[in-house]
């Protein structure tokens, strides 16, 4: 099929220009599809993660509704788990989060708030962050006291319209990420009587900022309650910001933010034409009901989602990490009756960790028995249980049950547009459900809608439509995985409620980079995440290639290398084209599995005393680690006792189904330098496994000098 | 034995061809997952279809050089009776995996492509002007669109001199592409 190239000279020039042009073609396509398979890795990693967050809440649900703790101790250590999680009452609110005996010291520079609050506050405020310093914790509690007093006078879904100011402006996920906030106040201007602004959500988690970011959004909606309006988001819940690492700054300041995100409203509606929700919507959303509901009995949103039997079954056992062969073998030792009978929990001392881990297991798969045969025997209805955090004084809803005013928030917080029509659950993120286009067609005639704004999902652009401009997603957070990654962008509407963007990204850099540049960095800090995952299922990945090499060669195939890989991440991700950049094959196209993962041990590896088996472990639970370390320091202080830090393993041992030695936590322990005295800072335990990624990124850094967009 | 010999001959013979046969079909397979997994990168709508105007991109990121007639060619066998702007994957995959069985559209080795820019540089120079390279990329082969030609300029041209060093830019490419 390849022309032969006739002689005279123009010929040639011309072939040339084609071969140019074609080589040219390739290549930039080649770049596409780079660019996509990254953006789908990280996704994927993210959205894997939340899910991780789920089965954990799952976990220490069962062991909080099962557990009979035998001594004071133990009931201690357990319920401290979920203390956090209650509600209080106001009188008693008041007295634990006092802030008026706390006096801030004359050595203190920061900025000096009084209420109630005025413009030059806000301003002062930001200025304040710009040039770095923080706000004194007895400003910050007294400016949550004042903004949850405000809260609670507001409807569930905000009404705003286009006539009193000229535009809303909507702004979606922020993340932490304060610089994006500066750069849109830059942009757009401040908040002001002819300048509204509606912030649609998760304003926490990830980025660096996550309170000053709240600080400033408070302060405005207090100076300008009649045009700053919040949303919602996934992210303003409790146990999802213990995940993520907002729960510092001490207890009295994470309690009195709880109590705030549930107070913060759970729409907004532009003109009663345009909807604007943090996630998105189902087939069963009903703005009557939840412009009813209490919505400040939510305190976190976030509990599991029952399924069909099979895949519960599955869920319980990735949870507690059992094989099969366990599981019967657990049975078997129980010597229990084909049907086992809830029994009274007997548990053993927890110093005993063998005993207690092997206990934990058991009620756990009894647990499994009961659910089973309960699913077999009903309806939709979950039953509701201590861990639900729904405060139980307060029973009486009007006319439908705690369960359906439930489904309204998490599928108003968590749910994503599909192309498919229809109505599913979503899966991918554990709560929420996936909404096609016949849904949203179906809502918006309900209410007689123009269209709907939502977030939660990162967007190339910073914004993106679907549904035929049905929907609209808008996110702020610019570089949301890696400095280059994506736009941030705001919307703006007018009376016409004619959507208008501003983009941006608040990273100077990424505008001098070429195009190829950009997809590189990005890329080689979505395949560092990968390949860390990867090494942290070392054990799962040599088990799955040894299937496909049973003389034991220590090679097995590409195609059989990507088959196995996925079966054990789970990703769905385009393996054959990633591949290349993962992993060398050999001339033979075989793929030597031992030393590929080895390669990928050493690039882990940052500390040498700590055996790989643990390292690996860490790894891969690392962000599991640091919930139950967040979980297990009641006061939030940065410290725990030794003793427990050991009860912590344990747990964590028996969660995840490995053996830890006391040796090995030994050597962990004495490989990073703790003071003597019995106590351990947490947060230099875990900066510790995040010096690889530190230190690179401090590299990449000191080549970048990151300013806003000026 | 002449006949016995006939026997054996048929055999192994048969026994050849059954084991190229499994041979090829495990190859074919191993293509066709390749290909799927490519389409499925561009596939936004989850529904086993791809944008016509992205089809290239999935042709050219499974290795492949077509030049834009090439190109055309094959979408002509892909499409729908009645073109609809979207290339299905039933219709794409025995095609494209045929493609790649034939090995159609070979890449361009690093030689051929420096002879490429060299018959271009009239003067022998070892670089191209701005306007050179604007001209040539735009008015001849298959012409660049102004996006092409400009992404391609940001990354090739060096502003003080406004010259294209095409050795250096061949490098850099290469480089890149992983």
């Amino acid at each position: 099929k390849r022309k032969r190239e006739p002689a005279p000279v123009h010929f040639a020039l011309n072939n040339a220009a084609v071969l140019i042009q074609r080589w040219y073609r390739r290549y930039v396509a080649r770049l596409e599809m780079r660019r996509r398979c990254t953006w789908r890795i990280f996704q994927s990693i993210e959205y894997a993660c939340e899910q991780d967050q789920i089965k954990l809440h799952n976990f220490f649900s069962y062991l909080m509704d099962h557990f009979t703790p035998s001594s004071s101790k133990e009931r201690d250590f357990i319920s401290r788990m979920f203390v956090s999680g209650e509600s209080f009452k106001e009188a008693e609110l008041e007295k634990y989060c006092d802030y008026e005996s706390m006096e801030v010291p004359d050595s203190y520079t920061g900025p000096h708030l009084s209420f109630p609050l005025l413009p030059d506050h806000a301003t002062t405020l930001l200025e304040a962050f710009k040039r770095k310093q923080q706000l004194h914790a007895r400003y910050v509690l007294n400016l949550l006291h004042e903004t949850r007093k405000h809260l609670k006078q507001l409807p569930n879904i905000s009404h705003v319209s286009t006539c009193y100011s000229e535009e809303v402006t909507v702004c979606g996920d922020l993340h932490g990420q304060l610089d994006d906030l500066f750069l849109i106040f830059y942009k757009n201007g401040l908040p002001s009587p002819s300048k509204s602004y509606v912030f649609n959500g998760d304003f926490v988690d990830r980025g660096k900022q996550s309170l000053e970011i709240l600080i400033v959004l408070f302060t405005f909606l207090l100076v300008y309650p009649n045009e700053v309006h919040l949303n919602r988001g996934n992210h303003e819940d409790h146990m999802v910001n213990l995940r993520y690492g907002f729960s510092v700054h001490g207890r009295k300041i994470l309690k009195m933010i709880q109590n705030v995100f549930c107070w913060l409203p759970l729409a907004t509606l532009i003109d009663q034409k345009v909807l604007i929700i943090h996630g998105g919507i189902s087939d069963t959303t009903d703005l009557d009901m939840l412009e009813k509901i209490q919505r400040h009995k939510f305190i976190s949103v976030l509990r599991g989602k029952k399924r069909k039997e099979s895949n519960r079954n599955v869920e319980i056992q990735e949870i507690i990490g059992e094989s099969k062969a366990d599981a019967s073998a657990a049975e078997h030792d129980a010597a229990s009756s084909p049907s086992p009978q809830p029994q009274p929990a007997q548990a053993p001392s927890m110093t005993n960790r063998l005993e207690f881990s092997k206990w934990v297991r058991q009620m756990v798969q009894e647990q499994i028995e009961r659910c089973r045969q309960l699913v077999d025997s009903e309806s939709e209805e979950e039953e509701l249980t201590y861990s639900s955090f729904v405060s139980m004084t307060d029973l009486n809803a009007p006319c439908w049950t705690r369960q359906e005013e439930w489904k309204q928030i998490l599928d108003i917080l968590w749910s994503d547009p599909m192309p498919q029509e229809g109505c599913r659950e979503n899966t991918v993120r554990g709560g929420g459900c996936y909404f096609g286009p016949d849904v949203t067609k179906k809502i918006l005639e309900k209410y007689s809608l123009q269209f709907l704004i939502r977030s939660h999902e990162c967007k190339q652009e910073g914004y993106e439509f679907c549904h035929s401009r049905k929907v609209l997603t808008i996110f702020s957070a610019s570089n949301y995985y890696e400095i280059g990654s994506n736009r941030g962008a705001y919307v703006k509407l007018g009376p016409d409620l004619v959507p208008h963007f501003v983009q941006y990204q608040a990273n100077k850099t990424a505008h001098t980079l070429t195009m190829t540049q950009r997809i590189s960095r990005v890329e080689e800090s979505a395949f560092r995440a990968l390949r860390e995952k990867l090494f942290a299922h070392t054990s799962a990945l040599i088990s799955a290639f040894k299937a496909y090499d049973k003389d034991g060669t220590g090679r097995i195939t590409l195609s059989n290398w990507a088959t196995a890989v996925e079966s054990v991440l789970r990703l769905g991700l385009p393996w054959r084209m990633l591949r290349p950049q993962l992993a060398h094959s050999m001339a033979d196209g075989m793929l030597e599995y031992k030393s590929w993962l080895e390669d990928l041990a050493m690039e882990q590896q940052s500390q040498e005393h700590i055996q790989s088996g643990l390292l690996e472990v860490i790894y891969r639970n690392r962000s599991n680690l640091e919930t139950i370390f967040r979980i297990i320091d009641r006061d939030h202080s940065g410290l725990i006792s030794f003793e427990e830090f050991h009860q912590t393993w344990k747990l964590f041992s028996s969660h995840m189904n490995i053996e830890l030695t006391d040796d090995g936590i030994n050597d962990l322990v004495r490989s990073i330098d703790f003071n003597k005295d019995g106590n351990i800072d947490f947060n230099e335990f875990l900066e510790a496994f995040q010096e690889t990624e530190f230190n690179s990124d401090c590299q990449k850094a000191s080549n970048w000098v990151p300013s806003l967009e000026s | 034995t002449g006949k016995e010999n006939d026997n054996e001959y048929t055999f192994h013979e048969s026994f050849f061809c059954f084991s190229l046969f499994l041979f090829a079909d495990r190859v074919v397979a191993e293509i066709e997952k390749k290909v799927i997994e490519a389409f499925e990168v561009f596939d936004h709508e989850c529904n086993k279809t791809v944008d016509v105007r992205e089809i290239g991109s999935v042709v050219r990121s499974l290795g492949c050089y077509p030049t834009e007639a090439e190109l055309q060619e094959l979408l002509a066998e892909v499409e729908e009776e009645e073109p609809t702007g979207y290339i299905h994957l039933e219709k794409f995959l025995p095609v494209m995996t045929r493609v790649l069985l034939e090995r159609s559209y070979q890449p361009i080795p690093e030689d051929v492509l420096l002879h490429a820019f060299e018959a271009l540089d009239e003067n022998k120079c070892g670089y191209l002007t701005k306007e050179e390279l604007v001209k040539y990329m735009t008015e001849e082969g298959e012409p660049f669109t102004q996006e092409e030609m400009e992404d391609m300029l940001s990354a090739a041209l060096e502003p003080e001199t406004n010259t294209v060093c095409y050795k250096d830019y061949i490098t850099l490419m290469i480089v890149d592409d992983v």
